[in-house]
Parts: C-alpha cells; sequence; structure tokens
C-alpha cells in the first residue's frame, strides 16, 4: 500500500546546524497490517511519520501511496490525501482544551462540511465503541487519561481512514493503559485498518497484533 | 461539501477559541473599543452641531447687514431701513435689537438678549431658555437682576421659560421687550443692532447684498449661506484637529493589533499545528482567523459606536466639550439632537475597522501556514 522510496530528510539544510533526520530510508507497509518502528530518540522516527502522513515534504525520495505518487503533490492535495487517507494519534494526544471531547473529534470532519447531526452521530458511535458515550460533553481537560487515549483514537477514525498513524503512544501511559491501547489498535487491524506506530515501548513492538517491527538508527533502517 | 456548513463549523470553533481566551481577547476588545469611541463621538458631535446650527439658520433671514465702524460692528441707524427698502427686489427691512450681557453673579456665564419681532409680555418681563434658568437656578415668576449701561441695577421677572427643539439656540437665550433692552443697554430709539432684509427672489441675494453695500458702504451685508459655511467651516477644523490628535493613538491601536496577532502564545500555536494536521487546509485556519478577526471588529465597532452615541447625546461629550464647544460655560447643559449618517458610520469603519484588518492580515496568514508536523515535533 505504502512504498519508500530512499527518503532522505534534512532539517536547516546548508546552514551550521543542519541536521539529517532521515538517510535513505527504503522499505514498503502493507495494507492492513501493523507496523512498528522502534528505536531510540532520535532515530528518525517521527519524522519518517511525518513524511509518510503527509505532514512534511522529503529532501529527496518518493512515497508512493497505492500506486500515486504523493511526494511533489501541491499543499491542497497533501492534505486531502492527509484527511482521508490517515487519522493522528499523537505523542501526547494533543486534544484542544477548552472544548468538549466530542468536538475534538469532530474537529478533522469540520472542513468536509457535513451536517452537524449526522458528523455528530457519527462521533457518538465511535464513543460508544470506545465505551466513553458519557464522557462525550465533558471538556477535553476533564478527561482521565485513559479517557484523552480513547478520544484521542476515536478523532483519528473520525474520516474514516484506511490508516492510523500512531506516534509513541503509549509514552505517557501506564502499561495497562498502554495494552488497552494494543487491544484497540488490534480491533482496528479486525476492521481492515493499516496502523503504523512508532514507539520504543516493549509493549507495543511485543504485542501479538503486531505483524512487523522495523528497528531504526540515526534516521536509517536497521 | 456543504459550504455554509463549513462556515458554520469555523465560525463556531472560532467563537469557542475566543471565549477560551476571554481575558487576553477582551483587553484587545476593550481597547479597540476604545479607539473606535473617540473618532465615533467626535464625528456625532461635529455633526449634531452643524445640523443644529443648520436648523437654527433655516428660520434665519436671507440677509443681515451690519454696520461696520473702524472695522468693528456698530450700531445701525433705523433710518437706514427706508434707503433699503428702495432697492428693487426687497421685500422688507427689520431693525433688530439684540447682545451679549456677562452675568457675573451665577458662573460667569454669558447671555445672549434679544427683542423679538412680537414679544407678548409686559416691560418688564422676560422669556429665558433653560439654560439660563438653570444656570441661575430660577423658575417663573422668579426675578433677575441685570447691571444696566450706567451701573443702575434693573429687576426683570421671569416670564416664560423657553423650550426649544433646539437647545442650542435657545439656552441661552433672554427675550425682553424693546424698552428694557434700550434701557438696559442705553441705546437711543434711532438705532439698532442690525437690519434684516426679506428679499424675494432667493437668485437676487448676492445682487441686492451688492447694491446695499454701494448704497450704504458702511454696512456689511452677511447672506444666510455665508453664515452656514462658516459654521461648518468652523466645526469641521475642530473636529479635524482632534482627529488628527486621534490618527496617533489609532497608530498605536495598529502596531498593538500586529503586536497581539503576530505574537501567538505556544498554546495557539500547538491548537493550529493540531488543526492543520488532523486535516484543516491553510484557507480554512486563515478562514478561522479572519472570522476571529471580523467578531473582534464587530464587537468593538459596534460596542464604540453605541457608547460614542450615548456619549455625545445624552452624556453631553462631556470629554471633548473644551474643545468642540468652544466656550463652555455658555451652554452648561447642552443636549443635542440625535443625528447619525450612514455615510459617516461607513466613514468610521474604515477608518478604524480596515487598518485592525490590514495590521492582523499577514500574522493571520503566518499563523496559518505553520507547519503540520510542528505538532509532531512538540
Amino acid at each position: 500500500m505504502i512504498e519508500i522510496n530512499n527518503i532522505r530528510k534534512v532539517y536547516n539544510a546548508g546552514v551550521h546546524n543542519e541536521y539529517v533526520a532521515l538517510d535513505g530510508v527504503s522499505c514498503s507497509l502493507e495494507a492492513g497490517k501493523v507496523t512498528v518502528f522502534k528505536g531510540p530518540s532520535g532515530s528518525g522516527k517521527t519524522t519518517l511519520l511525518s513524511v509518510l502522513g503527509c505532514m512534511a515534504r522529503p529532501t529527496s525520495g518518493r512515497i508512493v501511496l497505492s500506486g500515486r505518487d504523493i511526494t511533489s503533490l501541491p499543499e491542497r492535495f497533501r492534505t486531502d490525501v492527509r484527511r482521508r487517507t490517515f487519522g493522528f494519534i499523537f505523542q501526547q494526544f494533543n486534544l484542544i482544551k477548552g472544548i468538549t471531547a466530542l468536538e475534538n473529534v469532530m474537529l478533522p470532519a469540520y472542513p468536509f462540511g457535513e451536517r452537524r447531526a449526522s458528523l455528530e452521530k457519527r462521533a457518538l458511535l465511535l464513543f460508544e465503541l470506545f465505551s466513553i458515550t458519557r464522557r462525550a460533553r465533558e471538556k477535553a481537560e476533564l478527561l482521565s487519561g485513559g479517557e484523552i487515549q480513547r478520544a484521542a483514537i476515536a478523532r483519528a477514525l473520525i474520516n474514516d481512514p484506511k490508516a492510523i498513524i500512531a506516534d509513541e503512544p503509549t509514552a505517557h501511559l501506564d502499561s495497562s493503559l498502554s495494552r488497552d491501547f494494543m487491544e484497540l489498535v488490534g480491533r482496528l487491524k479486525q476492521e481492515g485498518k493499516t496502523a503504523i506506530i512508532a514507539s520504543h515501548d516493549p509493549i507495543v513492538y511485543e504485542s501479538g497484533v503486531v505483524d512487523r517491527v522495523i528497528s531504526m538508527r540515526d534516521g536509517r533502517i536497521e | 461539501m456543504n459550504k455554509i456548513e463549513k462556515q458554520r463549523y469555523i465560525l463556531d470553533f472560532t467563537l469557542s477559541s475566543l471565549l477560551r481566551r476571554k481575558g487576553r481577547n477582551a483587553a484587545l476588545v476593550l481597547v479597540y473599543t476604545f479607539i473606535v469611541f473617540l473618532p465615533a463621538s467626535v464625528m456625532f458631535f461635529t455633526h449634531a452641531v452643524k445640523r443644529e446650527a443648520a436648523l437654527v439658520l433655516a428660520d434665519a433671514p436671507e440677509i443681515i447687514v451690519q454696520r461696520i465702524v473702524a472695522g468693528r460692528q456698530a450700531l445701525v441707524p433705523a433710518s437706514y431701513a427706508d434707503r433699503i427698502k428702495t432697492i428693487r427686489g426687497v421685500n422688507a427691512v427689520r431693525g433688530r435689537l439684540w447682545g451679549y450681557y456677562f452675568d457675573p453673579v451665577f458662573g460667569g456665564a454669558n447671555y445672549t438678549l434679544v427683542v423679538p419681532e412680537y414679544y407678548p409680555y409686559d416691560d418688564g418681563t422676560i422669556a429665558v431658555g433653560s439654560g439660563v434658568a438653570g444656570n441661575s437656578g430660577s423658575g417663573e415668576d422668579n426675578l433677575l437682576v441685570f447691571k444696566a449701561h450706567d451701573g443702575s441695577l434693573k429687576t426683570l421677572r421671569i416670564r416664560e421659560v423657553l423650550s426649544s427643539e433646539s437647545e442650542l439656540v435657545s439656552a441661552d437665550l433672554v427675550l425682553m421687550s424693546q424698552h428694557d433692552f434700550r434701557r438696559l443697554f442705553g441705546i437711543q430709539p434711532a438705532y439698532v443692532t442690525d437690519l434684516t432684509v426679506a428679499v424675494r427672489n432667493p437668485a437676487e441675494y448676492v445682487t441686492i447684498a451688492d447694491k446695499i453695500a454701494k448704497l450704504l458702504p458702511d454696512t456689511r451685508p452677511i447672506i444666510r449661506d455665508e453664515i452656514l459655511r462658516t459654521y461648518d467651516a468652523v466645526f469641521n477644523w475642530r473636529g479635524g484637529i482632534l482627529l488628527v490628535v486621534l490618527a496617533g493613538s489609532v497608530a498605536a491601536f495598529v502596531i498593538f493589533a500586529w503586536d497581539r496577532a503576530a505574537g501567538l502564545s505556544a498554546e495557539e500555536k500547538k491548537e493550529l499545528g493540531i488543526l492543520k494536521a488532523v486535516g484543516w487546509e491553510t484557507s480554512d485556519v486563515l478562514m478561522m482567523k479572519l472570522w476571529e478577526g471580523a467578531v473582534i471588529s464587530l464587537t468593538a465597532f459596534l460596542t464604540g459606536v453605541l457608547l460614542a452615541y450615548a456619549h455625545v447625546f445624552f452624556g453631553s461629550a462631556s470629554l471633548f466639550e473644551p474643545v468642540l464647544k468652544g466656550w463652555s460655560v455658555l451652554y452648561p447643559d447642552i443636549r443635542l439632537t440625535p443625528f447619525v449618517s450612514a455615510p459617516d458610520v461607513a466613514v468610521l469603519f474604515f477608518i478604524t475597522v480596515i487598518p485592525y484588518t490590514v495590521a492582523t492580515i499577514i500574522p493571520s496568514w503566518r499563523a496559518a501556514t505553520i507547519d503540520p508536523d510542528s505538532v509532531m515535533r512538540s
């Protein structure tokens, strides 16, 4: 599904603090599978997820998504690919404080202009799926760690993406919540979603739901 | 895609963002409101005063003839009226008696003393404007004491307190009989203060005025339109002076607005990064910023205009009184007739809202083009 060809990403190119985050990364990621990129901090995992998820452009190399080269698409099209194809789960989950969990989950769908009633219905179905319906109208900052995690996953799924990209999703969770998270990933996999996860947490990369683990170090695949 | 629904979502989110940072936004709206309030007050005041003047002068005679001696206004011999009547086209000529009286007893105010064409009361009585009554703390049937030209005191009884649709005219007015007026100021029956000339054909005002000036070289005929133009010029000038001073504060506000829009907090940056990361386009974020500007601008503009309206028409423009009125003792409690013109409000909108919009557009664009992967790196 996703072909990564010789991706290189250099920050501050040509300046004294030039930094090579990815240095010739190539691999292919299968649809419907769970792939984990593991490696120490600074190994390039997060940068690779950003490039894969159309959030950042690679300095060189190609990314082919379902047979379509998405590397050099204009910004608008990249945004469209991003919101239709990928759902993101961030390291700190990044729910927006001050608005309800429900509004947070609906945010990625706002640019589509779907009728509020139907969008809210879809979002509440996700809350039901993750057993947090009663917390839907609570402000994001009042949710517990586990509820925040589930709301973040619900937000990633609101546009029904083909793939979920998760960056160190268990970094701020205890072991029990981390295992819950992997269980949810397993459920998504059963529904046919692709999951691409960056993590150096053994609970993640040793989980039974993971199909493939790719080790990274110094911006390269080991 | 439903574009209206999309805009509603963006507007909803904008409003909730504004409310989440209400302290900061309230400070901005407060300063912005004040910036609108100042020029709006000046504008409302100058236009209302000019309109009052126009109302007053609508009933004024077409031509007034004054006599000038050594460059100063002097009394006019009543016989001049008969000579002016001989000019073709002149309908009627009337001598007027009026003057100013400085009242040292009640707050050092100036009153305008006028002998009307028809004074309905007896000698020894007066009719006064509300300003005079208020200033001297007197009402109907009270006595007012005037110091005559020879130092003697003259007591006059108030028969009526005048009410007028235009307080600017009547506030300082004292109406009295011709006899009392002449005694007070020592003016001989052969003289009047000035002459009013009624002319049949409006197209001939200028011609008649020229003829009067030729016939009586020591006179100065004044056409009504000239007075109106002078009023306009005086209040435009006063308003202009204040607006120039206010331009400085508008400039300071623009810098403030720029700084505020450019200085996004870490939390705001993160929020924008999240929005971009979850699929909002640059144009969506820019739209959000434009909505934000529109909400702030409209709130501040409407509040500022309403406050200015209340300040000028209910609060007697107390902040600008000394500059705009120029003779604040004269009208201690003037209340202007409310008058607002749509073009003025439009001009006000352009001189306050447009600078804000222009000042915030580049910072908004910068905020909208924030990298979506910034949220991954935070």
